[in-house]
């Protein structure tokens, strides 16, 4: 059985947020909408300060609370371990969005632009009316993962089928690929790292992993 | 350890802007509307029909109120597809069989049929619940006895709606027992609110907003309202027994509903982010956790 995830390794991200507009470009979300985002968190007392991006988003949860709650069936999840979302089934309750304990999912009841009182040139080609009043979240760029696998390719390997955030990555912060293969790229990263997993304690056993130190 | 504000993205918990009064309203009339029909299937006797109707007016308000809420009002019956695990689905399904039965029961009072809306609103009221504990994302929602204390509020608001319905109707305020019963739920609220404030773990912000609000919903709704409530039951009938009455039931629902709009829209911070440890930076070890605004 495949379970995609990903690896985030905190030691290499240094927030220059191209992947959060990587997957602005990709996805088209609304201004103010971010399915990525890094977190800048500065935590310490002088001198011992720190500085942590931190990219997060879906974690695409393998018991995923959003999925339990939903009266519609909207959100689901997949064998692989994607939480999708169904546009025309969702009727925009938010109670996905209070369910989720990653604050990962965006309502947006208005269309908003991020020039002035109307679309730009590719706001207006790419506005989904589907999207409106509903929930939306990251997807882990699955139409690209699906479209990938239909041509024979590897998700996190090869970058067609791959999510646009893992591939916009300027530093190799992101790794992607199938957790339940020993082989794949995140299970060898993971094996050699310490890692932790954000909320574990809740229970929702998330698909993303954060690498801080090397074994 | 301090934390900056940070210069991308919120770290520390905020409050979720995604139910706001709207909710709140649905928590409101459900639990007054599902209160007021349990408790007046034992305590109205032969007035039991306005109150039936009373009841399921306060639960149309309430599921009124959570539809102007929802983005995609046509869609409103894709509610009831997840029976399985929605707490919001086992709601709605139970809702129409409410209707059914309040309606029959107020047309043609009996006690079987009290008695069967009676149980349906029992259930819509644990539905209502587990609808708050289910929210995984707000601290203040998914521990676990916020299903005793909602359950326990929404039958001390109707307590306190069918004293202060009955005090109006009756000036010399002849049935004195419902009063008793609202100071014994009034008891029930507060230790129930008090087992669900103890043991509470939520962000400070979420805190410091329950423990402004309990001023007024604990100490005026449940400390002032419950010896209100005895006194009157206690004084012999009159206009005096009567005013005290409908005080103590007027503060034993307008401050239940205080609590209510707390909970939902100012003590209703989510999660936040937080890492069990910052990662190595160069040579450096790997840094203690954070968790910033707990």
């Amino acid at each position: 059985m495949t379970r995609w995830a990903m690896t985030v390794d905190l030691r290499r991200c240094i927030g220059c947020q191209t992947c959060t507009a990587a997957c602005k470009q990709t996805n088209a979300t609304a201004p103010g909408t971010q399915w990525r985002q890094v977190l800048d968190m500065e935590s310490g007392e002088y001198p011992d300060v720190r500085r942590t991006f931190v990219p997060v988003g879906c974690m695409h949860c393998a018991d995923p609370p959003c999925v339990h709650v939903c009266p519609t069936t909207a959100t689901r999840k997949r064998d692989d371990g994607l939480v999708t979302m169904d546009y025309d089934v969702c009727i925009g309750c938010g109670y996905c969005a209070v369910a989720c304990p990653y604050q990962a999912r965006h309502i947006n009841h208005r269309r908003t632009y991020a020039y002035g009182g109307g679309p730009n040139e590719t706001e207006a080609a790419r506005f989904d009316p589907q999207r409106m009043s509903v929930a939306n979240k990251c997807t882990f760029c699955v139409e690209r993962i699906d479209a990938g696998l239909a041509k024979g390719l590897k998700p996190g390997v090869d970058p067609e089928a791959t999510p646009a955030c893992v591939n916009s990555c300027i530093t190799q912060t992101y790794a992607f690929g199938d957790r339940e293969d020993p082989n794949s790229n995140v299970s060898q990263l993971l094996a050699e790292n310490h890692w932790f997993r954000m909320h574990e304690e809740l229970g929702t056993d998330p698909g993303i992993y954060y690498i801080v130190d090397e074994k | 350890m301090s934390f900056a504000e940070p210069k991308a993205g919120r770290v520390a918990p905020w409050i979720q802007t995604n139910w706001d009064l709207r909710a709140a309203g649905n928590f409101i009339g459900g639990g007054t509307g599902t209160g007021l029909l349990i408790v007046a299937a034992f305590a109205a006797g032969a007035a039991y029909r306005p109150f039936a109707l009373l009841g399921l007016a306060f639960v149309a308000l309430g599921l009124f109120s959570v539809f102007l809420e929802i983005g995609r009002h046509l869609r409103a019956p894709r509610v009831l597809a997840h029976v399985g695990r929605s707490w919001m689905t086992r709601e709605a399904i139970v809702a129409p069989f409410l209707f059914a039965a309040g309606l029959a029961a107020a047309w043609h009072p009996t006690p079987a049929l009290a008695a069967l809306t009676a149980l349906l609103a029992a259930a819509y009221l644990y539905c209502q619940a587990r609808i708050l504990r289910a929210a995984k994302g707000i601290p203040a929602w998914r521990a676990p006895r916020i299903v005793p204390l909602t359950v326990v509020a929404g039958l001390a608001e109707g307590a306190g709606l069918l004293v202060l319905v009955l005090a109006l109707l009756d000036r010399s305020f002849a049935v004195r027992w419902p009063a008793l019963a609202l100071a014994v739920l009034l008891v029930a609220r507060t230790v129930a609110w008090r087992g669900y404030r103890k043991r509470l773990q939520a962000p400070a912000a979420a805190l410091a907003a329950l423990d402004a609000g309990r001023r007024i919903f604990d100490r005026l709704g449940n400390w002032v309202a419950a010896p209100v409530a005895v006194v009157a039951s206690l004084l012999a009938p009159g206009p005096l027994a009567a005013g005290l009455a409908a005080a103590a039931g007027a503060l034993a629902l307008v401050c239940g509903w205080h609590f209510k709009i707390t909970l939902i829209t100012r003590a209703a911070h989510n999660q936040g982010f937080a890492l069990p440890a910052l990662p190595v930076r160069g040579k450096g070890a790997v840094g203690a956790a954070a968790k910033p605004g707990w």
